[in-house]
């Protein structure tokens, strides 16, 4: 709850600051009181605390856990925002208070016992974000994705929005808490079919949120026209609080109705699998390549959702907190590396990268465990993530899933290796100069990569912390 | 505590060479990969043979998952951590000849490979091995990619593809085994991944059939048994010399001792299911690499088809399931690491002199290099197995464990020493004798510091060949242990 409050404090108060127009001012200040919420976040760990706002809001382990993946990631995602301040943007400091209220509002999915809470939470968030993806304003790609991200956007919000109100009218609450007695024990069985629907249009809603396939196809458009530092917050905490309000949702209001979202979860997560990894495999562009790749973690984490079985804690909750936070790191490293390169070089795709190995060593390395982390291979945090999930499924007796799931992460192999084969294989142009780097944001991707390589090899102390 | 000191030398000097440039950093690399040598050899004296593993070393990784850092060597780990710490100098000695960008990265992915491949041999707990199986990967993946031939990109991605996959099933079946075991004594999490664990297990007949598949195929394909083999020569012939030593010389032998490790005491049954296919795989890869060796006009891919020929012979000698069956794949594994370097470090030697390692093109080059033509000779002659070396000791072995499993197998598996003499004295007959070419006058004798490298293969080739029994007695116990557990 601290944390709700002092971000939308310092939001408010960033707006007035906006005439400093310094970002001597806002970045230090922007990063201090991230550190102070993610401090104050962490001292609710463990500690037990009365639902707030007549149990609209609960802070529990589960809700520290997730706010502080997605408090980090904004920690260390935004020394990268500093091109914008050198470029002269005039609307820097309202940029940061809509980065603020859009955490707000990340927490409150995270931490919403109420619907009406997760629905405002989710317009809070994806409100700011229809802006920011058109913050660089003269660009025309960046006004076409606000455009198409807020006319989907305000659609699928519609659909969840209605299926929220059939959810009431056939159990007559909002209350999550409620709403699992009644979904288990129906008081009028002939409301049945307006439950179904409800839940439906919610799963609908949310999946469009976290991008999962069929629900997908807005994505890779808007992550390549919106600039790479919303892209990336897009891409991390937006995927993460969706996550964490979907798990909330069919583990504490539906579980009783499983038999009926199971099939579609599951069918969801197979078709976010292939279409995700089939999709990035057949990019040209790296910043395409990982708007496809989002869709396919999506795909990873569904699979948490059907191990889950409509569980909040345990094996697979602890699952999608562990693969959230290393997918979360691993994004945020390669999309930094990205915008760096990609402001320098002016180009996306994969050739923007090329020699990289040799002008930026540093970068290529960070992009390097980034990419790896992706794709899953040992040594890196992405590797115990998807060990976690797939465990978590093959111990319920989702064998096929997960045997489809590991065939789809061979397929990412292969567009993940493409970045590193640009790096490192192929030669600069000849009049190559290195990207330029400051220290902080160096900093930060070293600390970036160190921390995938210590989820790869001690992940012992986050892994079942749920 | 030695095991850790062992494991984690090369990785802390690996870190360190990424701060260090030219002459230091040679001397840092090749300084810590001798210790490690040193230390290496120290173990082996320290070492008691006996079947269980010693120099334990046990610390709960992930707790709440029973997944354990588990490291252990037993007789047959020794003999392959010796042989890695051995060649690793030597392969590092051999790049220093070379002019290329970036050498300390270079140096560094070479020292966090053996590191990776170290714990390979020394894991005792299946994620953990799982865990170095990939983290050897990684750094070969780079040092074949970026320093290697023209056609690099591709092949190396082919390369990377076929292991990963593989490794991924292995991954997939020890999911399954661990998914199966019993909470481990004193641990709070419901599985085991111990190695231990996995030998205690009772499963059918019909599960170990598919499992059998499913940790094979990582095996298949690092070795690589036909038919998974289709990387392996691009591969060796792209890589850069000092990378297609630790390919063939090391990484190899990750798949021969995989299966003795993991694969012929977990799923027994399965194993005997698939002995007879797997041979006979084993003996076509045998016969194909061969018969392909022949024809091949460039050294680096002959060696590279002979490679595939030899390891076929290990693999069959390995599933005969007979004592002296695996220890001949054990001396083998050491014989033909040493030899299989040994080459791959002599043709490096000529084409860095010509400038070509096309056969045709080459000829007569004996006349100036009387040194250069007897390491070669001694290299080639162990590589076909005769008698007093290396090779002699343990192809004989193979083939008389085969030869128990089935006479006629043994006779077609046999056919490997012919066909060897064939392919590599014709090579030698036209690249050191022959008709004169433009290269006979102009060619140098090898330098002080390529007799550096090849005195000590030589000396091991004629160690193996004279004296086996000083290898074969430290993996005894670990085999007999082994073909016990197979026996189930």
């Amino acid at each position: 709850m601290t944390s709700i409050i002092l971000l939308s404090v310092f939001g408010i108060l960033n707006l007035f600051l906006g005439f400093l127009r310094s970002n001597k001012v806002l970045l230090p200040g922007a990063m201090l009181l991230l550190l102070a919420v993610f401090g104050a976040n962490y001292a609710d760990w463990n500690v037990a605390h009365e639902p707030y706002f007549n149990h609209m809001l609960v802070v529990d382990n589960y809700t520290v856990a997730f706010t502080g993946i997605v408090l980090l990631t904004t920690i260390v995602l935004l020394p990268f925002s500093r091109s914008y301040v050198t470029a002269g943007e005039p609307n820097l400091a309202e940029y940061y208070a809509l980065l603020l209220f859009a955490l707000v509002g990340a927490i409150m999915m995270i931490g919403y016992d109420h619907l009406l809470m997760l629905f405002v939470g989710i317009e809070i968030l994806s409100i700011s974000m229809y802006v920011l993806a058109g913050s660089s304003k003269r660009d025309s790609r960046s006004n076409e994705a606000a455009l198409k991200y807020f006319l989907m956007g305000a659609f699928a919000t519609g659909i969840l929005l209605f299926g929220i109100a059939l959810l009431y009218g056939a159990t007559g609450t909002f209350a999550l808490s409620q709403l699992g007695a009644a979904v288990a024990a129906p008081a009028n069985a002939s409301l049945q079919p307006m439950l179904y629907i409800g839940i439906l249009m919610m799963i609908i809603g949310i999946g469009f949120k976290v991008s999962a396939a069929p629900f997908h196809f807005w994505t890779p458009d808007v992550y390549e026209g919106t600039p790479t530092f919303f892209t990336a917050f897009m891409s991390t905490v937006v995927k993460t609080a969706g996550f964490a309000a979907f798990l909330k949702l069919l583990a504490v209001a539906l579980p009783a109705a499983q038999g009926f979202w199971m099939p579609t979860i599951q069918a969801m997560c197979a078709l976010t699998l292939l279409l995700g990894n089939v999709g990035a495999a057949a990019q040209t562009s790296t910043k395409r390549m990982l708007a496809y790749s989002s869709v396919s973690h999506a795909g990873y984490l569904l699979i948490g959702l059907v191990a889950s079985k409509g569980i909040l804690k345990g094996e697979a909750a602890s699952a999608i907190f562990f693969y959230s936070l290393a997918y979360s790191i691993a994004t945020v490293a390669a999309f930094g590396v990205l915008k760096l390169v990609s402001d320098h070089r002016q180009d996306d795709s994969y050739n923007g990268l090329n020699g990289l190995g040799r002008t930026n060593p540093l970068l290529a390395f960070v992009m390097t465990v980034a990419m790896l982390s992706l794709a899953g291979i040992p040594l890196t945090g992405g590797f115990f993530g998807k060990f976690f999930l797939l465990a978590a499924a093959v111990g319920q007796g989702y064998i096929g899933l997960v045997v489809f799931a590991v065939i789809m992460s061979m397929v990412g192999l292969y567009y993940y290796l493409r970045p590193l084969i640009a790096m490192y294989l192929r030669p600069a142009e000849a009049d190559a100069t290195p990207v330029p780097v400051d220290g902080i944001q160096s900093a930060t991707l070293v600390v970036l990569a160190l921390l995938t390589i210590l989820l790869g090899v001690a992940p012992g102390f986050l892994s079942g912390l749920l | 505590m030695l095991t850790a000191v062992l494991l984690f030398l090369p990785l802390a000097a690996a870190l360190l060479l990424l701060l260090t440039k030219g002459a230091t950093a040679r001397a840092l690399a090749l300084g810590a990969s001798i210790i490690e040598f040193g230390l290496a050899v120290y173990t082996a004296f320290a070492f008691k043979s006996s079947g269980a593993a010693s120099f334990n070393l046990n610390y709960s990784w992930i707790p709440s998952a029973g997944i354990n850092f588990h490291l252990g060597l037993d007789g047959l780990s020794l003999l392959l951590v010796l042989l890695t710490t051995f060649l690793v100098p030597l392969i590092l000695l051999s790049a220093f000849k070379r002019d290329f960008e970036n050498p300390s990265a270079f140096y560094a992915l070479v020292l966090f490979m053996q590191t990776g491949l170290l714990g390979v041999f020394t894991s005792l707990d299946a994620f953990l091995f799982y865990f170095f199986w990939e983290v050897a990967l990684i750094p070969i993946y780079f040092l074949a990619g970026a320093w290697g031939g023209e056609r690099r990109v591709a092949i190396t991605l082919k390369f990377f593809l076929y292991t990963v996959v593989g490794s991924l099933l292995m991954l997939a079946g020890f999911v399954y085994l661990y998914l199966q075991t019993g909470p481990a004594a004193g641990s709070l999490a419901q599985h085991s991944s111990e190695l231990s664990a996995f030998y205690s297990l009772k499963l059918s007949a019909a599960e170990q059939s598919w499992l059998f598949w499913l940790i094979f195929a990582a095996f298949a394909v690092k070795m690589p048994i036909f038919p998974f083999h289709t990387w392996q020569p691009d591969t060796y012939t792209e890589a850069p010399a000092p990378a297609t030593m630790l390919l063939s010389g090391i990484m190899l032998k990750m798949g021969i001792y995989g299966t003795m490790r993991w694969l012929l005491p977990v799923v027994p049954l399965g194993v005997s299911q698939w002995q007879k296919p797997v041979i006979i795989l084993s003996i076509i890869g045998i016969i194909y690499g061969a018969i392909i060796a022949i024809r091949q006009r460039d050294v680096k891919r002959l060696i590279a088809y002979s490679s595939l020929s030899h390891v076929g012979l290990m693999a069959a000698g390995v599933f005969s399931l007979t004592q002296i069956g695996l220890q001949g794949a054990v001396v083998q594994m050491l014989a033909h690491g040493v030899n299989v370097v040994g080459m791959f470090f002599i043709a490096d030697a000529i084409e860095r002199r010509t400038g070509t390692r096309y056969i045709p093109d080459l000829g007569g080059l004996t006349r100036r290099t009387p040194v250069l033509t007897v390491c070669f000779l001694v290299m080639l002659l162990s590589t076909v197995a005769l008698p007093l070396t290396g090779g002699f000791v343990g192809e004989f072995l193979l083939l008389a464990g085969v030869y128990q499993y089935n006479a006629w197998v043994g006779a077609v598996a046999g056919l490997t020493i012919i066909f060897s003499a064939v392919y590599l004295l014709r090579m030698f007959q036209r690249v050191m004798l022959g008709p004169d070419s433009s290269f006979s006058e102009t060619i140098t004798d090898l330098t002080g510091g390529e007799l550096l490298i090849l005195v000590p293969l030589i000396a091991l080739v004629f160690w193996i060949g004279l004296f086996p029994n000083s290898f074969l007695h430290l993996s005894e116990p670990a085999v007999a242990n082994i073909l016990t557990l197979a026996g189930r």
